[in-house]
């Protein structure tokens, strides 16, 4: 199972009675389309134009285009396919026509090494006993309770965190962790291989934890758990169990 | 079939498939590898911890929409359309 995230359905009903209700000039329908997908269409926007306020616009753009149209959907992809497609295009054209687009390409994973935690933290590939085990190991986080200054400290942290992560990997994350999309649908609107899109994921998440094991380890801290800081616990002061265990 | 499973699992790699096992794409054989390793690897069972955390928190962060002036300018034209269609 996938990790505990804000995945309910954006919209409840289902996308053909949805579609019959916007036929039939269902105001309230259409706020809760808006409601429910104007946030991740920005957040998608600001991908191709970079601009706050072009960002706004090219989702306003995309709305009257939806209101235009709806008429023309036929059903055969999700409403919220049929969304970021209209988006992708209106915010490909306003890119062009700013002359910064941004290239499909920059979706794609490099091959670039880049891993998740930082090589130098591990027994070398030599060590006798415990090759790539931990030499460093992570030091438990002291959190505040939520709605404490200490909390919203930390997530205007993350929040920095995800803003200067690279561009592709901050849309995947966002669209995933933030969004709650399935990574399906992320795919589709970003035209990534569930493969390529699972690397961003990794590399984004990654990233994002480096930098609160930063904050938390730097951070003056609540009473901390015992131990602290040391780097000889490599983690195998239970090997005696795991020997066991077989 | 036993011992492959509980081959041990270096922390090094382990960190680098979190997500798959997160994501429920491990195969069901690194999968075991991967419950066996945190079963006796304190530290990893920290870091999965952690990476929990971070998606935990990454999911409380709220998300800028449209202003309010924008959206009702867009109901205004839906009625408009709805008008003018009937």
């Amino acid at each position: 199972m996938g990790p505990v995230l804000n995945a309910a359905p954006l919209v409840r009903d289902s996308d053909a009675e949805l579609i019959e209700r916007l036929r039939h000039g269902d105001e309230a329908a259409f706020a809760r389309l808006i409601d429910a997908y104007s946030a991740p269409l920005l957040r998608l926007a600001v991908v191709f134009v970079q601009s706050r306020s072009i960002a706004e616009e090219v989702v306003q753009e995309t709305w009257m285009a939806v209101v235009t149209g709806i008429g023309r959907f036929e059903g055969r992809s999700s409403v919220k396919t049929w969304l970021f497609k209209i988006l992708t295009n209106i915010a490909k054209t306003r890119a062009l026509r700013e002359r910064r687009t941004i290239p499909f390409s920059e979706f794609e994973v490099d091959n670039s090494d880049e891993p998740a935690v930082d090589p130098g933290r591990f027994l070398p590939a030599s060590h006798p006993q415990w090759p790539h085990h931990w030499a460093t190991p992570p030091q438990p986080w002291s959190m505040g309770p939520e709605g404490t200054a200490l909390d919203r400290e930390t997530l205007a942290v993350l929040r920095r965190a995800l803003e200067d992560l690279p561009r592709a990997q901050r849309v995947v994350v966002a669209l995933r962790d933030v969004h709650g999309w399935p990574a399906a649908d992320v795919c589709t609107a970003l035209d990534l291989s569930e493969a390529n899109q699972r690397v961003l994921l990794h590399r984004g998440r990654s990233r994002l934890r480096a930098v609160l094991e930063r904050y938390f380890s730097e951070a003056p801290t609540l009473p901390s758990p015992a131990g602290g800081g040391g780097k000889v616990c490599n983690g195998q002061s239970s090997s005696d169990t795991k020997q066991a265990a077989q | 079939m036993k011992d492959d499973v509980t081959t041990d699992l270096a922390c090094k790699e382990l960190v680098e498939i979190i997500t798959d096992y997160l994501e429920g794409t491990l195969p069901e054989r690194d999968r075991a590898r991967f419950d066996a390793h945190i079963l006796t690897c304190p530290p990893c069972r920290e870091y999965v911890a952690e990476m929990r955390t971070t998606l935990q928190l990454t999911g409380r962060l709220t998300v800028d929409s449209i202003s309010s002036s924008a959206r009702d300018e867009l109901l205004r034209a839906y009625r408009r359309m709805k008008d003018s269609s009937t």
